[in-house]
C-alpha cells in the first residue's frame, strides 16, 4: 500500500476546498495580524493555498505543467522571503519595531 | 467551522465519478479529511497564536501536511522539495529571524476588534464566493496517469523544454534577490 494510493480515492474538488480555506485563513491573517513577520508567514500559507490547487488541477488533468509552475512559485517565494526579511532587519534597526501600524514612513 | 464548511462542500462534490486505474483505499476519504482538519488547525494557529514563534510551528506543521497530500496527487519531487526549501529553509529563516529580534509576545493579536471582525468576515465571504463557484464547476476525475507522473524526470523535461526561459530567468531573480538582501542587511557607516 503506497502512500498515494492510502489517499487515491479523494477526489481533486476536495483538494481544491481545502486550498480555498487556507487560502482564506491567509487573506484574514494577513489583515488582523500587526506583526510584519506573521504578515509574512500569511502570505506564505496564501502561497501555499496556489500551490495546493496547481498541484490538484495538475493530478486532474495528468499533465507536469502544473507542477513545474510549483516549482517556480516555491523558487520566487524564497528570494521574496530573503529580501523581506532583509528589509524587516534593517527596520528593526533604525525603528525598534516591527508593528505594522507603527511603520507609517520611509525615511529614517 | 470552516472545516466543517469545506467537509460539507467535499461531500457534496464527492459522489465518485472519479474511478481512476490504479483503485485507492477505502482509508483514503477519512485520512484525507484528518490531514483536511489538521492542516486547517495549523494555519489557523499561524492567524491567531500571540506567540510568533508558535506562529512559525503552525506553519511548519502546515507544510508538512501539505506535503502528505501531494504525495497523494502523485507529485512526489513537489513534496520532496516543499519539505527541503520550505520547511527546511524558508522557515527556519524565519525562526531565524523571530529570535534575532526577540520579539514580545503581543497583548492583542489584532488591531481593533471591530477590524478583525471585519477581516474574519471578508475572509468567509472569499471562502464561500470559492466555494460557490466550484460547486458550480465541472467534477474534476482523477485520470489515470503512467506510472513515472510526479518524479523527477517528467519534472525536468517540461522543466528545461518548454519552460527553459522562465527557469533561467529565476535563477537571474534569485542573484538579484541574493545581491538586494545583502545591500539591505549590510551596516550602513559601518
Amino acid at each position: 500500500m503506497t502512500p498515494e494510493q492510502l489517499l487515491g480515492n479523494a477526489p481533486p474538488s476536495w483538494y481544491l476546498v481545502l486550498s480555498a480555506v487556507l487560502f482564506a485563513i491567509g487573506v484574514v491573517g494577513v489583515l488582523v495580524r500587526r506583526n510584519l513577520i506573521v504578515i509574512f508567514m500569511c502570505v506564505e500559507l496564501m502561497l501555499n493555498a496556489v500551490n495546493l490547487s496547481f498541484v490538484a488541477f495538475a493530478r486532474a488533468q495528468g499533465v507536469m505543467d502544473g507542477q513545474v509552475i510549483v516549482f517556480f512559485v516555491m523558487a520566487v517565494a524564497a528570494a521574496e522571503a530573503a529580501v523581506g526579511l532583509a528589509i524587516m532587519l534593517q527596520l528593526f534597526r533604525v525603528r525598534e519595531t516591527i508593528n505594522a501600524d507603527e511603520v507609517t514612513t520611509l525615511r529614517w | 467551522m470552516e472545516g466543517a464548511a469545506a467537509a460539507g462542500a467535499g461531500e457534496r462534490h464527492g459522489h465518485g465519478v472519479h474511478r481512476a486505474a490504479r483503485r485507492g483505499s477505502d482509508v483514503s476519504i477519512p485520512l484525507f479529511l484528518l490531514l483536511a482538519l489538521l492542516t486547517v488547525g495549523a494555519a489557523l494557529l499561524v492567524v491567531v497564536h500571540r506567540n510568533p514563534v508558535y506562529s512559525a510551528l503552525g506553519l511548519v506543521s502546515t507544510l508538512f501536511l501539505l506535503a502528505v497530500l501531494f504525495i497523494g496527487l502523485d507529485a512526489h519531487l513537489v513534496a520532496v522539495l516543499q519539505i527541503i526549501v520550505y520547511a527546511g529553509a524558508i522557515v527556519v529563516l524565519f525562526l531565524f529571524v523571530i529570535m534575532l529580534l526577540n520579539l514580545q509576545v503581543e497583548q492583542r493579536v489584532a488591531g481593533t476588534p471591530v477590524l478583525a471582525g471585519l477581516a474574519t468576515l471578508g475572509g468567509l465571504v472569499l471562502g464561500g464566493f470559492v466555494l460557490d463557484a466550484l460547486h458550480r464547476a465541472p467534477v474534476l476525475t482523477l485520470p489515470a496517469v503512467d506510472a513515472g507522473f510526479g518524479g523527477t524526470e517528467p519534472l525536468a523535461r517540461r522543466l528545461f523544454t518548454h519552460y527553459l526561459l522562465p527557469f533561467e530567468l529565476t535563477s537571474v531573480l534569485l542573484l538579484v534577490a541574493i545581491v538586494g538582501a545583502v545591500v539591505i542587511g549590510k551596516r550602513r557607516g559601518a
